[in-house]
């Protein structure tokens, strides 16, 4: 049987797939609560406020599908390309360092683009992972977050001398 | 040969600065062979059902969308949430940045959600779809279309596509059909006319099944 393809989510999405509760991978007030925030950029360095992010990871224990613990969270980029969700920091699960799976949607884009997020303050744990491994260091700089405020900073970029590594999945 | 479009597409104008150009190969474990479980979102009786959603009826062909969500080897996918959106029966969305001058409809606002029953099988009432111009090239017009986005039991399995109306003329002139460039993976796009589901004296329908990428692959060796 042959799949179904994908079509782009083109300029007016924004009807139908944000969810008020979107960004809140974690209710307000979840102990350990972060934001993870960034930017989606184009080739031209020009911000993209039409492109959706979603993300899935798993729990503190490093369980996927836990019950009770959503995983996802969904964000449309406003008018600067910015994007935000809550979240708590995921756990390391199946001999990975803890990441956050994202994917990008946007008019442009005829496939979401999937890259992951990892955390700058797991070192040891990046060294060990076995998809960091397979990167250049410039390639891996790009799927660590920068720690900003209380929680951490993931710019995405489509294009571009350091554009984000992206993953065919 | 991957059935979905390349990213790097010049005759779809806007895949120019934003396509990536290197994608890199994964070999999937275990974040993307699991994926949430959003049966238990809060849905309304009437999201599934498009028409309902104004104080009175929207204008239009009234018709009913359905089919099944299954993995590629025919295994149906149960629970899974699918949404979509669409512009109204005139090609207008209800969305700020619609510039189109047709008119909007006060009763139809174009975006509904249903979660898949244990067969995998979904439904939608709406209406149908006017084709709109967009200004990728010279007289450009879109294909009647409704969006779909779905989930699956995986990561890998997320899906955004678009669904097509059979035998549309304007099918060989949109760079976005036709950036999928296999004639089989193109008509997995395209409905069929379903005439005995259609309800007498109220609506048309069509059928639509949405195929995902099969995930039976162990994530530990």
């Amino acid at each position: 049987m042959s799949i179904t393809p994908s079509q782009t989510v083109g300029p007016f999405f924004s009807i139908g797939l944000p969810w008020p509760d979107g960004p809140d991978v974690v209710p307000e007030g979840t102990d350990g609560a972060i934001w993870l925030r960034g930017t989606v950029l184009d080739g031209e360095r020009e911000p993209i406020p039409d492109a959706l992010i979603e993300t899935w990871q798993a729990d503190p224990g490093g369980r996927y599908e836990a019950p009770g613990f959503r995983g996802f969270g969904r964000c449309p980029t406003d008018g600067t390309g910015a994007w935000a969700i809550r979240t708590v920091k995921p756990g390391a699960a199946g001999g990975q360092a803890p990441h956050i799976a994202v994917s990008v949607f946007a008019r442009g884009l005829l496939n979401r683009v999937v890259t992951r997020v990892y955390f700058p303050d797991e070192e040891e744990a990046n060294a060990a992972d076995p998809l960091l491994a397979t990167l250049d260091a410039a390639a891996r700089a790009t799927l660590v977050a920068a720690r900003e405020g209380g929680g951490y900073r993931f710019d995405v970029r489509l294009q571009g001398p350091d554009e984000t590594v992206f993953f065919a999945v | 040969m991957s059935p979905h479009p390349p990213l790097d597409w010049p005759d779809y104008k806007s895949t120019r600065l934003r396509h990536p150009h290197h994608i890199r190969p994964l070999k999937l474990t275990e974040t993307e062979l699991t994926a949430p479980r959003l049966g238990d979102r809060p849905l309304g009786a009437r999201d599934h059902d498009l028409t309902t959603h104004g104080d009175g009826e929207p204008l239009g062909e009234r018709i009913i969308v359905h089919g099944r969500v299954l993995e590629d080897g025919g295994r149906p996918v149960p629970e899974t949430l699918v949404e979509v959106w669409q512009a109204n029966s005139c090609g207008r969305y209800r969305h700020a940045g619609d510039r189109h001058p047709a008119p909007l409809d006060p009763n139809f606002e174009g975006v509904g959600r249903c979660l898949t029953d244990r067969d995998g099988r979904y439904r939608f009432d709406t209406v149908k779809p006017g084709a709109y111009p967009w200004g990728n090239h010279p007289n450009a017009w879109r294909p009647a279309h409704i969006h779909f986005s779905v989930f699956g039991r995986a990561f890998a399995q997320r899906l955004v596509t678009q669904m097509y109306f059979p035998a549309d003329p304007l099918f060989e002139y949109d760079p976005i059909f036709n950036s999928v460039r296999d004639e089989r993976a193109r008509r997995r796009m395209v409905c069929s006319f379903d005439l005995s589901s259609t309800e007498p004296e109220r609506a048309l329908a069509y059928r639509f099944d949405i195929v995902l990428r099969g995930c039976d692959v162990t994530p530990f060796e």
